[in-house]
């Protein structure tokens, strides 16, 4: 069953009719996942690849009894969309979009909640479950199914750590990517404590950055609530202060969010932390 | 994107805040001027953005228009942490009987709007966080419901803010929330907010970052941005839509996406740290990279003259490798880099970017298999040309 989607999963694309939308749709169609519609307003009526498109969400989710959203619109309509997909009783959103304000995505998260709903993201990879379903734009190339959970605040870096588990005969149940922003739907210990609780995932790989207290956090959850043996990579050691590094979330501000002290955290819990991603399998083994 | 002094404060002054009546000198005898027309005792403060400008000497209390002019002299082309200072703010000196600190920032782990008060301000924040965290008071803001009365009155009370001051407290509070969310700031400070001796609620200095993100739907701060700061190279960078730091060392880095292109720049540190060698830049070409793209990418690379090798690390997922190989061959023939480039292309069509850069027999390139075996190869050649 692994976690969040496998192949039941029913997947509804927001901006399925867009360039990037359409062209992941199609991959994703091509691994096995059950994508039962788009939204696009204004092209209702239409279809993608013999899925029905809507104008809205609602007629949407009535129509296909969808559970799961994609998000591929530009930041501009990422908050809105995230919302409405909210509004129609969608359980799991992954927003893909980079480049939302921060202002936006706290009034979205908190309406999220407030509707029962998670979301992944914004600004991440998407969910896959190897074998079974993939949501998002991770390669299909990456990941063999398995039983080690992945989750990361990083996409290239996820596919980087994944090629090399699989190079190494390891496989994985689900990837999570939870994306580089400063507020965002789901943490690091959100996803360990689905993971703890998976029964096909035995060991999980976390792959942090620099910014923020996430993985501060979850190592005191590792440390208080997991069984299950965790390996880490976390990057930026070499990231010089107050300068942000890509992501929106990667700043260390004033001495706050530094590599090294997420590093000692997760030592401490009993993590095992690389010091090269490539490291990861030996340290899975 | 930050703000200086002077532009915080006047943002500020739009939304009701009350500020000292300053204007901003870029010659000594604009500063005269001004100190003339507000009438001494004047402050002439530095408009750098670093901290720490009180302790450089970037701001001093001038007693006359005389002495303004010969502070301004003093200040302006004075080098504070390697920025030069180009303009200061003349601020006719406050009459200052008590110093509070307020400021809204984005609690990133709550997902929310965070006040912070303090009725011990004028000092750094975060200096009274480390040795007395309790004397800052803290609140969340519901991103849905914005701020609401009681939040302020809880503030000022818990503060421990004179109740003559609650009224005017609470009006800037509300003055500074509204500030912070229509403005679509990061951090909205007043540091010093303060109570003169006739009563008064002053914002004496104030700090104010915009989200980057939102700077579209922010016209008037955009066009604030002051890049004079800023290496030429980084600049350029923005312009491309390429995002770009410039680092101290020898290893100009080429990546796709954030995290890995910070995980090379580390994997260059792991292996040439022992010998002072480490990455030169942070630079992320991002997904789906065009030839032109990765040309312009090159060029900002090797802008710096520091740099003795080139890392080209890719692993293609959205980026197809045999793209990125024929925009590296592009970007060779334009920009011919006089340096040493090891590639590692890996992912979506990996072998055939391999076999479209080893056809093309260019000197001086290497190619690596895995991000480890890349970053020795970059280290090794690195260290040759030192």
């Amino acid at each position: 069953m692994a976690i969040l989607i496998d192949r039941n999963s029913k997947v509804l694309v927001q901006g399925i009719t867009g360039r990037q939308g359409g062209f992941h749709a199609r991959l994703m169609m091509a691994y096995g996942t059950k994508v039962v519609g788009g939204v696009t307003p204004g092209k209702g009526g239409e279809w993608f690849e013999g899925a029905p498109v809507f104008d809205t969400m609602r007629a949407a989710v009535r129509t296909t009894h969808a559970d799961t959203s994609l998000i591929t619109v530009p930041a501009r309509f990422a908050p809105d969309a995230i919302m409405e997909a909210a509004d129609a009783g969608i359980k799991l959103i992954i927003c893909l979009t980079e480049h939302i304000p921060v202002a936006d995505m706290m009034r979205a998260v908190a309406f999220c909640k407030s509707r029962g709903s998670r979301l992944i993201g914004p600004n991440c990879p998407g969910v896959m479950t190897p074998g079974q379903a993939k949501v998002g734009i991770i390669p299909a190339m990456v990941a063999e199914p398995g039983n080690v959970g992945v989750v990361s605040k990083s996409g290239t870096l996820t596919y980087e750590v994944g090629f090399a588990m699989k190079n190494a005969g390891i496989g994985i149940s689900t990837i999570v990517g939870i994306g580089g922003d400063p507020v965002i739907g789901t943490t690091f210990v959100d996803v360990l404590e689905m993971f703890e609780n998976d029964p096909e995932t035995e060991k999980v790989a976390l792959l942090g950055e620099i910014g923020g207290s996430a993985e501060i956090v979850a190592a005191d959850y590792i440390k208080n609530a997991m069984t299950k043996p965790v390996a880490a990579f976390i990057a930026g050691r070499s990231a010089p202060p107050g300068k942000r590094m890509g992501h929106a979330g990667a700043i260390v501000d004033g001495g706050e969010g530094s590599a090294d002290e997420k590093i000692q955290a997760l030592e401490a819990a009993g993590a095992r932390v690389a010091n090269n991603p490539e490291a990861i399998p030996s340290l899975l083994a | 994107m930050k703000l200086h002094e002077y532009q915080s404060k006047f943002l500020f002054r739009d939304f009701g805040i009350p500020i000292p009546a300053g204007q901003v000198a870029k010659t000594p005898a604009e500063a005269r001027a001004i100190a003339s027309q507000l009438g001494a005792p004047v402050v002439i403060k530095a408009q750098v953005h670093v901290g720490g400008r009180g302790k450089a000497g970037g701001v001093k209390l001038a007693r006359d228009a005389d002495e303004a002019h010969r502070y301004a002299a003093d200040i302006l082309g004075m080098e504070i942490k390697g920025l030069v200072v180009q303009q200061v703010l003349v601020d006719p000196a406050a009459d200052i009987q008590q110093e509070i600190y307020l400021a809204i920032t984005n609690d990133r782990s709550a997902g929310m709007p965070l006040i912070m008060s303090s009725i011990e301000g004028g000092m750094d924040i975060e200096e009274l966080n480390r040795s007395r965290p309790e004397a800052i008071i803290r609140e969340r803001i519901d991103p849905i419901l914005g701020l609401n009365d009681f939040q302020t009155t809880h503030i000022a009370s818990a503060m421990g803010m004179p109740r003559a001051h609650w009224r005017s407290f609470g009006s800037i509070l509300r003055s500074l929330y509204r500030c912070y969310s229509e403005s679509d700031a990061e951090l909205a400070e007043i540091n010093p907010l303060v109570i003169t001796g006739g009563g008064e609620l002053l914002a004496v200095d104030g700090k104010v970052i915009i989200d980057d993100n939102a700077l579209y739907r922010q016209p008037k701060l955009a066009v604030q941005r002051d890049a004079s700061g800023e290496p030429e190279s980084e600049s350029l960078a923005r312009e491309a839509g390429i995002s770009y730091i410039k680092l101290d060392g020898q290893i100009g880095c080429m990546v796709n996406g954030a995290g890995l292109a910070m995980t090379t720049m580390d994997m260059t540190k792991l292996y040439g740290d022992a010998d002072n060698i480490g990455p030169a830049n942070f630079l992320d070409i991002g997904g789906g990279a065009s030839p032109a793209q990765v040309a312009a990418a090159l060029r900002i690379i090797l802008s710096d003259d520091k740099v003795r090798c080139v890392l080209i690390n890719i692993f293609g997922g959205i980026t197809r490798c045999d793209e990125v190989a024929a925009g590296i061959l592009t970007a060779c023939s334009e920009v011919k880099p006089n340096v040493p480039m090891v590639i590692r292309l890996q992912g979506t069509n990996a072998s055939e970017g391999n076999a479209i850069i080893s056809q093309a027999q260019i000197a001086n390139i290497i190619s690596a298999q895995t991000l480890t075996q890349a970053a020795q190869l970059a280290v090794a050649a690195a260290k040759e040309r030192a």
